[in-house]
């Protein structure tokens, strides 16, 4: 089993979409969702991933694919 | 000796022991170095800080390093009056905080000296970083100062001076066919596998305290006062927190008095999520794919960028997004008023100084310090082309003359600097 914690931006067209019910539903991963923010404009999440790896991968591959943003929740960027 | 009492969350507030993490167990947000005022203020006092050396270490005593430091002096840095540019923008008390001039040229040495130092504390043997070219400088050397190895990540397309910068100290240079974001994506798999003190991720809440030396330095070199005003290049926005957090930490310990000090911030409009959130008037940023030649402000998805919009709106300051020949003009005209050669950041903070002035959102009465953050040679690029070819002549008078009377058609400089 592995974790991962990300943050996802979605933009304008998928914010009505049920998008982290989906990752639950198609590939078995458990999400937990930390912390979140939805506008009409923007919508960000912060949630764990708990799951076998290649699920997980495979459902931020298939979330970026439908132009949600995927971050490492270590979304440092302080500037180098 | 330090003051630090323990990590709290920057979310939801809980604490945490002073370990290398960065990240609340509960909430997933940011932590951040907690400090026991009350006994600090027991100790430090002007007189104190006074007596300390000339670079961050001065500040020792707000910081949360203990025993000795990984130092190459940064910091304390020259706060120059900037009379001939404040004439040429219309303000009467400009003032410019040349960070140019630390070890690797870059304030990025202040936030690497006080990580460098806390690794080493926690008895980390490896330092290592994602960077868009100075933290890798700073990492690099402060690693070779420590007799610690280095691993520094990067973008394959950064500036020569920079990849340069990183090598000639014997660090483990990897370039990355990606953007920053994609390479500290890179660095977040990999902290999870190494046993590295990467410095903005695992150190990352220590390193980030050494910004507010930064702030520190201006109101102690300003005669202990607050600027009115501060201009500072935004990238992830942590800079920009800190130095509004070092200002707030001098006034809660009495070494200020209170301050109204307006907070704005400048980007590239080629990567300008945090400014676009502001003129849309949100908290809400939207991350980017950054493209500019400010490649080292080209973080599209800010750490800091909500925390930033907060003190923007907090402190009535202001955001400016200027586009690359605007940055280029920044750098020029910064060089031909005040002799400081900047690095592309600078260049956007002197253009956005400029577009904020013209927009009405600084006073020309305004004790204004703007903050210069890296030296030109290290991004010579962005210029190279914009500059006149020098006079090329034979070893004679007559060749001389001719040239020069031949150039007396050619553009004039970019600022008339002020004749005596």
């Amino acid at each position: 089993m592995a974790r991962q914690r990300v943050k996802f931006t979605f933009p304008e067209d998928q914010i009505t979409e049920p998008v982290i019910y989906e990752i639950g539903k198609r590939f078995n991963v458990i999400t937990n969702i930390r912390r979140a923010d939805v506008t009409p404009e923007v919508a960000w999440t912060i949630l764990e991933l708990d799951g076998e790896s290649a699920d997980i991968e495979a459902s931020l591959r298939w979330v970026a694919e439908k132009g949600v943003r995927v971050d490492p929740v270590e979304d440092t960027i302080i500037e180098g | 000796m330090s003051f630090a009492k323990a990590l709290r969350c920057r979310e939801c507030g809980r604490e945490y022991p002073l370990s290398p993490s960065h990240v609340c167990e509960y909430c997933f947000g940011p932590l951040e170095v907690a400090y026991d005022y009350e006994a600090m203020a027991t100790k430090v006092s002007r007189a104190s800080i006074e007596k300390g050396p000339y670079s961050v270490w001065r500040y020792a005593d707000l910081l949360p390093c203990e025993g000795e430091p990984v130092d190459l002096q940064a910091g304390f840095t020259p706060l120059l009056r900037a009379d001939n540019l404040g004439r040429a923008l219309g303000l009467s008390q400009l003032y410019l905080k040349n960070d140019c001039v630390n070890p690797t040229w870059s304030f990025k040495d202040r936030v690497v000296t006080v990580a460098a130092t806390k690794a080493r504390e926690f008895g980390f043997t490896t330092l290592a970083c994602a960077s868009t070219g100075n933290l890798a400088n700073a990492v690099a050397a402060h690693a070779a100062r420590a007799g610690l190895e280095a691993f520094v990540f990067v973008p394959s397309d950064l500036e020569a001076g920079k990849l340069l910068g990183s090598k000639v100290y014997g660090a483990n240079l990897v370039a990355v066919d990606g953007s920053y974001d994609e390479v500290n994506r890179l660095c977040a798999e990999l902290g999870d596998k190494h046993n590295w003190a990467f410095v903005n991720i695992n150190i990352r809440p220590y390193y980030s305290e050494g910004s507010k030396t930064i702030a520190f330095e201006t109101a102690e070199q300003l005669g202990w006062r607050a600027p009115d005003h501060c201009i500072v290049p935004l990238a992830s926005g942590s800079l920009y927190g800190k130095i509004w957090k070092g200002l707030q930490e001098l006034a809660k310990l009495g070494l200020i008095d209170p301050f109204q000090t307006k907070m704005s911030g400048c980007q590239a409009a080629g990567c300008s999520p945090i400014v676009t959130a502001w003129e849309a008037d949100t908290f809400n940023f939207r991350p980017v794919r950054p493209n500019t030649i400010a490649k080292s402000l080209a973080i599209g998805n800010p750490a800091d960028g909500y925390y930033t919009l907060k003190i923007m709106k907090e402190t009535g300051g202001a955001g400016a997004a200027v586009s690359d020949e605007e940055v280029v003009e920044g750098i020029r005209l910064l060089a031909e008023s005040e002799g400081i050669f900047a690095e592309t950041a600078g260049g956007v903070t002197i253009a956005g100084l400029r577009r904020l002035i013209q927009g009405g959102h600084v006073q020309p009465d305004e004790l204004v310090v703007a903050y210069i953050t890296g030296a030109g040679l290290k991004t010579q690029e962005a210029v190279a082309d914009a500059l006149p070819a020098p006079l090329h002549i034979q070893p004679t008078l007559a060749s001389f003359e001719e040239a020069l009377a031949q150039r007396s058609g050619a553009a004039a400089p970019v600022a008339s600097p002020a004749s005596e």
